[in-house]
Order: structure tokens, then sequence, then C-alpha cells
């Protein structure tokens, strides 16, 4: 299958087929994108009915059960759905660049990657016209969820197991690509500070979500299967649950907020036009949090009854995360000390991100005194404190690349004016909402609840905080705006759109060639980019090798197929406890599709493709002009 | 690029790791296992919790339930399947295509036996009123030996699935990382397999 | 960008002032104003550890907001090339060691309060009559109310705890169902009751209840357990030594009583008939029952913990359970009762009282 490097316009068809096919990390890392928005903006929806439910006491906007179930899929969707998915959209788009190579290790998993996760995506929300969406919290505690009628709690286990299949594939292909495919001279202490914290949080990927694809197991056969994990009568016990879903569910908020400080690592230095200081510790620093996040997660089960010992511990070593945590803010703010700063709109978020994050990470550490926890667990404090470092850290990191990264991802920028309007409706939007909820778990609230009773004192603060929320959407409406009028803006065709890129991804000019580089970069040390800028290179990079043949991959609809099978097969599990005669069949059908195309896949040989070097330069020309990319 | 007509003397020592794609694979399934320990290392976990755990008055324990002799020869012939996939590979770096496909195949029938005598091992717990949904005891201990049964027969299917497609196509650099791949995987179970004959058997009977 | 910065620094004090305006919430239900010694010990550690936190955030934020506010292009100039500066070593052992240093201060108290609220060995301790010396409550979470047991003094009652000032209260936390979390935040942190096992805890009551604005401290449940999650409130009346020991013994008093089905009263009679085979009106007996115990329910502060304690709220919640708390475990366990008959009950169920 040749390239369309020199093609004319497609058609709907063929561009429709080209991304239901395509390996190309630059069209996933878009696809991700996407996506990523999209459920980004059902989870936001859910968020903002909750809180028009909680405006006022004794509200009935929506029912207690309505609720639990808009606050259940606020919670998976926004952590699983809207984050993760967002965020391997930024390292799609930009990892590979960034270190050199053509493509990541595996770019047909790569695709799987993509397409398990939207379709497993897609199953859990078609429990909202089917019955029910799940309604047992994000954490789906076992005697609850075992205890909650209908098929809500089912299409939660499965639609996360074969969107969480998906990440952990993905988080495979990241790791094999950083650390196989780098471009000559790129050592390991010259990556990236983003590629790197790609790297750690793929690691954590990969340890993480073997246990919660064990625990979504247990839930799914102690609930369809009728096995006994999970019952007490029979033997079983519901804090192995616990135990699973945190010993994931800990590290996955660091597989979130490491790229979002690596993507910071990369926008600060580039608006203070100064290196990124202590470059060394920040590597260091992200690989102790990425380790120390594995041995805290009872934090989160301080009031289970583990024990004073137990407690104790994870106290003591949910405190240690603060130090490297800590120190990665100084280096932040040491980049910004003596630099010369652009309040640009990716600027404006990583200035928000600082002083917000230090806020959640600070009530983090309060949290992590055990016995003070005993009042704050399970009480607005916390949702105040996640949601701090949450939206503090994650969204603002998301929302300052979108800007940042649109130039190399669509070859077009974002308005900068909508930009500075959108930061500020959004960020005030969100201290209004969660500042005053710290103070409505200290006085009593706790969390997860569809209404409270009036005169508790906390009528006024859920108000306000409401507000904010409504404050919030507006920004986010904005946003999506924004991405809509670009689309029709004018092309850059540029290179290094900011004027100070340092990384490899900015020595590019856009629109990016399907094979990226036209030939291997070298890189001569750290901030490769700049390094060429600053020796008079101004067009870009020295190469490793001569303009030769390019290896590309193929495209291929097999991974959209095993996807749509796992689907199919995931609605043949979720009926059978129900006796429908058709369950089992379903779900052999729907593995059969899988396996059947795992095996097509294994059988033919897919050696790619070759692009000649007469096609090379008659899409450089056709992309830049005569003279081309350097 | 042409298939290269390789002989022994040419072929890389490594065939495995002697093209990008090669090297991805290897480094691939060596981070794929290590996922793949981690979810073990959960259902492990798992079970040593919830181990002799069942209604009130329950019967079974794994004292009373585990034959040591049978494991022990569900070892062996495990153990041996992974010896004579080192043979093949062995004769995969010997560029000796047949010795690849013969001992490979005697591999899938070692295993083949291992699998066998696994479904005997449970026909005839159940057969005993010991199935999966009898306690705790009983899910874990099915889960966890099932899971690994499970790992067992995707690696059978994977090393057929090589041993027919390759068939008439030879050795070559491309499908040597397959191989490879394969084998580690095998290798793997292999090792996963020594765990639970110790903590479920041995420690279940003598512990 | 500097007018973005004021307007911040307002909005800021605005926000901080709201707060002192809204004096800390409600004194029967803040965590900012504990009764108890593990109350306040947990809100003297709330302040510690601020404090040390503050501390950081201010520290942070003078270096962030000094750091941009010299480093800015607008005034620097488009021209101005920064020193690329790789770190200092001097700094990344700074502000690793102060940080470290900050929480072993932090971790000390953290570690003796964790044994401290954990020690429970006083709920074995007997006297020489081999009673136990130490008062025990054994908490029952169901959906979606609370059973109190008082194991040695062998009564039971339900949705208001009682308890004594000045003495430690042992708990022996367990749920019925699934998951839920016991919770008096102006008294002390929680406990999970789990569903396999026992947890024990304790708390310490020091000012009476009665000078509450209700009379009563608010009850929590603190773990989401269904759609009527938010319903499931408790009350606490905290009572002085002899207060509480009147109490116990006038719970004892009702032994034996019951509700008769051949009574005169149609509230007595319709109770008998309908609601008696999971609602007692003895407050002898042990926890394990369907429904909760009625005996002192005239006495308490609401009806099915979150309504007004009026006749006309039992009446709506007997009529309609399910339009109260979706999801609650009364809903169709009796038939269809008249008009009538429901007020004569909500009479009756009223009037179960033993206070004098």
């Amino acid at each position: 299958m040749s390239s369309a490097a020199v093609s004319n316009k497609k058609g709907f068809g063929a561009t429709l087929w080209d991304y239901l096919t395509t390996v190309d990390h630059k069209k996933l890392g878009v696809m991700y994108l996407f996506a990523g928005t999209l459920f980004f903006a059902i989870a936001g929806l859910e968020a903002l009915l909750m809180r028009i439910q909680l405006m006022i006491p004794n509200s009935d906007f929506v029912s207690a059960g309505t609720f639990n179930e808009l606050l259940t899929m606020h919670g998976t969707t926004m952590l699983f759905l809207a984050a993760t998915p967002l965020l391997f959209g930024f390292m799609n788009a930009v990892v590979p660049l960034q270190i050199g190579a053509r493509d990541v290790a595996f770019p047909f998993l790569n695709s799987l990657g993509f397409w398990l996760f939207f379709l497993g995506a897609l199953f859990l929300h078609l429990s909202f016209f089917l019955g029910g969406a799940p309604d047992a919290g994000w954490t789906n505690y076992a005697s609850l969820a075992l205890y909650s009628p209908g098929h809500g709690i089912d299409f939660y286990v499965l639609g996360l197991q074969i969107s969480g299949a998906g990440t952990l594939i993905s988080g495979i292909n990241f790791i094999v690509t950083i650390i196989t495919m780098r471009a000559p001279g790129m050592t390991f202490m010259r990556m990236p500070l983003f590629t790197w914290t790609s790297l750690i949080s793929s690691a954590l990927i990969l340890f993480a979500f073997p246990p919660l694809t064990v625990g979504l197991f247990l839930m799914l056969v102690d609930r369809m299967f009728e096995a006994n994990f999970f019952d007490h009568t029979m033997g079983g016990n519901t804090v192995i649950w616990e135990h699973l879903f945190w010993i994931f569910g800990h590290p996955e908020v660091y597989i979130l907020v490491l790229p979002a400080f690596g993507l910071f690592s990369e926008i600060i230095p580039v608006f203070a036009r100064k290196r990124l200081f202590g470059y060394s510790s920040m590597v260091f620093a992200t690989i102790l949090i990425g380790f120390l996040g594995f041995m805290v997660w009872a934090h989160h089960m301080f009031t289970t009854g583990l024990g004073a010992t137990a407690n104790a511990i994870f106290a003591v070593a949910t405190m240690a995360i603060a130090v490297p945590t800590g120190m990665k803010v100084f280096n932040w703010i040491m980049t910004i000390w003596g630099g010369s700063v652009k309040v640009t709109v990716p600027m404006l978020y990583a200035l928000g991100f600082i002083p917000s994050f230090v806020a959640g990470g600070v009530t983090g550490v309060m949290q992590a005194a055990a016995p003070l926890d005993y009042q704050l667990h399970d009480s607005y404090f916390i949702v105040a404190h996640f949601h701090y470092v949450i939206v503090g850290g994650i969204v603002t990191a998301i929302f300052g690349s979108m800007h940042f990264y649109w130039p190399i991802m669509f070859n077009r920028a974002l308005s900068e004016k909508l930009g500075v309007l959108t930061f500020w409706i959004f960020f005030t939007g969100f201290h209004l909402t969660f500042f005053l909820q710290h103070f409505l778990g200290l006085m009593g609230m706790p969390r997860r609840v569809f209404t409270y009773q009036a005169n508790q004192g906390w009528d006024l603060f859920n108000f306000i905080s409401s507000i904010g929320a409504i404050m919030m959407a507006i920004g986010v409406i904005l946003l999506v705006i924004n991405i809509i009028i670009t689309a029709k803006s004018k092309p850059l065709n540029c290179r290094d759109y900011w004027g100070d890129g340092r990384s490899l991804e900015w020595a590019i000019q856009t629109p990016v060639p399907f094979y990226n580089f036209k030939q291997t970069p070298l890189v001569r040390g750290y901030d490769p980019y700049w390094l060429e800028k600053h020796d008079g290179n101004e067009e870009g990079m020295v190469y490793a090798e001569p303009l030769g043949d390019i290896h590309m991959p193929n495209n291929s609809i097999l991974p959209l197929i095993m996807s749509i099978g796992t689907f199919i097969a995931a609605f043949g599990a979720l009926y059978h406890p129900d006796g429908k005669a058709w369950a089992i069949p379903v779900l052999i059908l729907g593995l059969a599709i899988t396996v059947g195309a795992m095996i097509v896949r294994s059988v033919k040989d897919d050696l790619g493709f070759h692009v000649h070097v007469e096609e090379v330069i008659a899409t450089e020309e056709h992309l830049y002009g005569k003279g081309g990319n350097k | 690029m042409e298939e290269t007509k390789f002989t022994p003397q040419t072929w890389p020592d490594k065939p495995e790791q002697a093209t990008m794609e090669g090297r991805n694979k290897f480094v691939g399934i060596w981070i794929f296992i290590c996922s793949d320990i981690t979810l073990f290392a959960s259902v492990f976990a798992t079970y040593l919790s919830l181990k002799d755990k069942g209604p009130a008055g329950m019967e079974y324990s794994a004292a009373e339930l585990f034959e040591l002799p049978l494991a022990f020869v569900m070892t062996m012939l495990l153990l041996t399947s992974s010896l004579t996939s080192v043979y093949a590979m062995y004769h995969m770096k010997n560029h000796n295509f047949k010795g690849v496909q013969i001992w490979m195949s005697i591999t899938v029938l070692l295993g083949l036996g291992f699998l066998a005598l696994e479904i005997y091992e449970f026909y005839h717990y159940v057969h005993d009123g010991f199935g999966y949904t009898q306690s705790a005891f009983s899910s874990a201990f099915f889960t966890l030996v099932g899971t690994h049964g499970l790992h067992v027969v995707i690696g059978l299917v994977w090393i057929v699935c090589l041993i027919v497609r390759n068939a008439r196509r030879g050795l070559s650099l491309y499908n040597a990382p397959k191989y490879y791949a394969a084998s580690i995987f095998w290798h793997f179970i292999d090792v996963i397999w020594v765990f639970i004959f110790t903590v479920v058997y041995l420690m279940g009977v003598l512990g | 960008m500097m007018k973005g910065l004021k307007k911040w620094r307002l909005f800021s004090l605005l926000a901080v002032m709201t707060v002192f305006l809204s004096a800390c919430g409600e004194d029967y239900l803040t965590t900012l104003k504990p009764t108890g010694a593990v109350g306040k010990e947990q809100f003297n550690l709330l302040l510690f550890s601020i404090t040390i936190m503050a501390l950081v955030v201010i520290v942070v934020s003078v270096l962030y907001l000094y750091a941009f506010m010299k480093a800015r292009r607008s005034k620097l100039g488009e021209d101005y090339m920064p020193k690329q500066v790789e770190g200092s070593h001097t700094l990344e052992v700074i502000w690793t060691v102060i940080p470290i240093i900050l929480l072993l201060i932090l971790a000390v108290p953290t570690l003796i309060s964790t044994y401290k609220f954990a020690d429970v060995k006083a709920m074995d301790e007997v006297n020489e009559e081999g009673n136990k010396t130490a008062l025990t409550v054994n908490v029952t979470a169901k959906l979606y109310w609370w059973e109190f047991e008082y194991p040695e003094q062998g009564i039971v009652t339900a949705q208001e705890l009682v308890v004594p000032t000045g003495e430690k209260v042992y708990f022996n936390l367990k749920a019925a169902d699934v998951k839920h979390s016991f919770w008096i935040p102006a008294v002390g942190g929680k406990m999970d009751t789990n569903v396999e096992n026992v947890n024990k805890f304790y708390l310490q009551f020091d000012e009476e209840s009665e000078g509450l604005e209700q009379g009563v401290f608010y009850g929590k449940c603190a773990e989401l357990c269904g759609p009527s999650h938010a319903l499931m409130d408790f009350k606490v009346k905290v009572l002085d030594r002899d207060g509480f020991d009147n109490w116990v013994a006038a719970m004892q008093a009702t032994e034996g009583q019951t509700a008769s089905a051949e009574s005169a009263d149609l509230g007595e009679q319709t109770f008998a008939n309908s609601c008696l085979m999971c609602h007692a009106v003895s407050g002898v007996g042990a926890s394990g029952a369907m429904g909760p115990n009625l005996t002192t329910f005239g006495d308490r502060n609401r009806v099915a913990g979150v309504l007004e304690h009026t006749e006309e709220s039992i009446e709506k919640w007997v009529s309609d359970p399910e339009s109260i708390k979706p999801g609650n475990l009364m809903t169709g366990k009796y038939g269809e009762l008249s008009d009538e008959e429901i007020s004569a009950v909500a009479d009756y169920i009223m009037g179960l009282s033993i206070e004098e």
C-alpha cells in the first residue's frame, strides 16, 4: 500500500477510511485529542448537572439514583476517557517527533490501543440508554457494586476492561519506542522532559493496569458467574477490591499528572527563553514520584480499619511523595527566575498551574496525616483536594498544550485572544467552585451526596460553588468555539511557530510530512534544536544519515475489527446473567471476531512499504516549495 | 527490500535482534512480561487472602484437595517443554529451520499433555463438588490456576500458528523475532507454573 | 497581567472574609468546633499541618511572584537573551532537605495520634464482678438507618445515639448489607462499617448536647451506599453521667413492652398488625432487627433520619417511603393502610417515649 503523500484532495469516504485504518502516530494523536475532548465535554456536562442539583438544599433537579449515576460517570469518564486520551493525544503527536523517530515501535498496536479505548468508552456510555449507567462511584466499592441492581455496574466492568486493555497496550508501545527508537545522539539524559514523563507514566501504566484488570475480572465473575470473591458469606472479602482498585488507582493519578508535568516542562522553558533548571533533578524526581506512587495506595483506606501500623506506614510514605514533587515546583520557578517571560496562552496556563497545583498538593500532605484524614476522608475536603490537583494540574496542562502544540498537530494556531478570555473565565470558575469546598468538608459535608438539608451552614458555599461550575462550563464552550473557528483559519506553513522552540518537534516545518523527518536528525546535545539554532543553523537540524528510501508501516482495518469484536463479546457477557439465549453465542461470536482478526494479522506478512527518494523529494517540494524542509 | 538469502554462516548471531522491528519485538515482549507478572501477582495475592476461606462448615481445604503426584507430573511436562523450546531457539540461531519446527512441535505436544492433565484435575474437583462457585477459596483457586491455563492455551495457539504459517516460508529475519517472542512467553508461563506449584500445591498440602 | 493579578488578590480576600463571616459552620456539625478529646486532637493536627503548609505556600508564592515579576519580557525587551542556567546543586539540596525536615516534624504528632486512636484495649477490661468497665456501643449500619446496641446494658435503640460526657465511648462497627461509614463530624473522625469484619474505635464527648441548636449533634454516613446515602443521617444526644444512667434505666424498664393487635386504640392495633414484626417497642434486646427500634421515637429529633419530627412527617413517610428515601427497605413490607390507620399509627408512634 503506497503512500498518499503527493495526493490531491481526498473524498470524504477515502478520508474516513484513512482515519479508520491509520497507524500514523500523528493521525492517532488527533483522534485521541478529539475523542478525549468529546468525553471531556460529556463528563463536564455530568458535573454541571450535579452542581445544579447541589446549588440549593433539598433540590429535586435530578433524582437520587440519577445523581449517583452522574457522579460515577463523571469520575470514570474524566479519568479514563478524557484525561488519559487527551494526554495520549499529546504523547502520540509529540514524543516520536521529540526523539527523532518516524513512528512508534508498534504502529499497528498504537491503532489497536486507540480503537479499544474508543469502543470501551462507547460501550460504557451505552449504559445510559440500556437501563442506567453505573452508580457506585468511579471507585465501585465491592459491597455496593454487587448490590447495585440493573446492568450499570456490568457496563462499568466490561467497558473499562476493554478500554484499559487499550491503555495498557499503548503504555507498552511508548516504553519500547522511547527505549529503542531515539535518534542517534539522543541519550537518555538528553531526552526532553515530556519524553521522560511519558516513559515513566507508561511504566506506571504497565504495572498499575494489571491489578485493575484483575479487580474488574473478579467483580465480573462475582456479578455474572456467581463467584465468591467479595461475598463474605462464602468466605470472600470486599476489602480485596479496595486494595486492588487503589493499587491501580493511586498510580493512575500519577499516570495522568506526570505527562502534565512534562508538558509544563516543555512550555515554561520556551516562553521563559531559558533552559529547564535542574534537568537531572527533574528526571530523578519523575522516577522517584513514579516509584513512590506505588507505595502509598492505602492512604485511600485510612478509615477502612487496616490497623494503626498500616496507617502509619502509608501516612509517612505519602508525605514522602511531597519531596520530589516540591523539587519540581522549585525547578520550574527557577526556570522562570532570570528568564524572559512572554505571557502567551500556554504560559498563562503554566503560571496558573503553579499556585493551583501547590495548593492542591499541600492539602494532599494534610490528608496524609492519617488521624486528620479520619475527619477529612469521604468529605468535600477530599473532593476539593483532588480537583485542585487534577484541574489545576492536568486540565490546565491539557488546555495550555492544546494552544502550544496546535501548530504542529494541525498547522494552525488557536486564537490567542479567545484563549486568554477562556483562561480567565475557566480559571476563576475553577477556584470559585473548589476553594470553598475545602470548607464544606471541614463543616461536615460528606461527599457523593445527592442533596443536603437546609440550615446546616452549607447553603451559601454550595451555591457559590455551583456558580463557579457554570463559569467553567462557559470556559470550555469558548475553547470548543476556538477549535472550530481555528479549523477555518489560514495554514501556518512555518517552522518553530513560537520562535523559541528547543526540542526536535519544533525543528520540522508544518505541515509535518507523514514520514516526519526526511532524514533522521543527529542530536548533539540537550535541547537539540535550540543548540542548532544558536550555532547558526537557523533552518533546522544536522542529519545522521543521507537521504534515502523511507520504510513506513502499512495501514490496517484489523485493529478496528478486533475492537469491534470485543465490543460485541461484551454485550454477550452482559446479558448472559439475564438468561438471554443469544448471550453466549454473541459472546463467542465477538471473541471469534477478535481472535480471528489476530490470527489473520499473525498469518499475513506485513513488511510495510517504501517511500522512494524521488517521492520524498516530491513530497517536500509539494509541502514547502522548492528547497523544501532542510 | 528483497529477501536476503541466508546461509548458516551469514545468518546473524542474534537473528531476533537483527532488524529494527526485531529489536522492538525483543524489548516489547520483555516489557509485556512485566505487566503479566503484575497481573499474576495480583491474582496470587487474592488467592493467598482467600485460601481455605468459605461458607461456615465448608469441608474443602487445600491440604485435603490437592494431589501432589499429579501436580508433579504436570510440572515436569511443562519444565521439559521449556527445555525443548530452548532447543528450538538454539536451532534458530544456527539457521536450522527444520530443527526449529520439530522442537517447537514437541514443545506443543508437551504443553498439550500438561493441559490435558489440568483439565482432568479440574473435572475431578468439579465432580466432587468443588466447583467455581463453591466458595471464595474455590473461585480463587480456579481463577489463579485457570488464568495460567488460559495463558498456556494462548501460548500453544501462538506457537502452532507460527509453525503453520512459516511452514512454507522458512526462517527469515522477519519471523525469527516472532519465534523468539513466543519462546519467551512460553518460559514465562513455565516460571509462573513453578510459583503455582509451590504456593498453591506444595504450600497448600504441606504448609 | 497586572490587573489580573490585582483582581485575583481581591478575590482571595473576599473568599477569606466569606469564610470567617460564615463562622466556620454549625457547632453541632462542623469539625472546626470539636467537642471531645479525639476531635480536638484532630483539629489541632489540622491547625498544625495548615501552619506548616501555609509556610510552604508563602515561601513558594513569594519566590514565584518575584521570579515572574522580574522576568517579564515586557520589561526586559524583546532582544534580551537570558543566561541558560543548567541548575544549582546547592539549591537542590536545600529544597530537598527542608521539606524532609518539615515532613518529619509533621510525622511525629501524626504517628503519635495514629497509635493513640487505635488503642482500644480498654474494651476488654473487666472489673471484679466480671463486667466491662468501658462503655461500648455496637453500631450496625444498614440501608438506610443506624442501629445502636449497648451490650453490657442489654438495650438497643436506633437513629439516635445516647452517650455520657467525660469518658471514652467505644464502638464496634459493622455493616449489615453494604459498606457505610460512621461519622460524627463535631466529635471526631470517622470509621468505616464493613460487612465482613468489626472495626473498633472510640470517641469522647465533652459537652452536653442540650446547649446545641437542635439539642443534638449530627451524625452522617460517609460512604456511598446507594441512592439514599445522603439521607442516612443519625443524631447524637450527649447527657451528663446521671442523665445517661437515668436513660439507661428507663430503657431497661421497657422490658416486655409490646403492641397488641386487640388494642382498642386504632394506632396500636395497626402498629401490631403492620409494623411490629420489624419495629420493636421495647428497648431491651440485641441488634439485628429488620427495622429501627421505636421505643424512644417520641424523644427523637427526626423522622426517618431527615424529616421534621412531626406526626405529619410520619404520615408522609408511612404513606410512601420510596418517595422520601429511594431504595429504602421498608417499601412494600406492609400492605395498604387507610388514611385513618396511618394517622392513628402516627399518633401512636409519636407517643412512644421514655422521658418524663
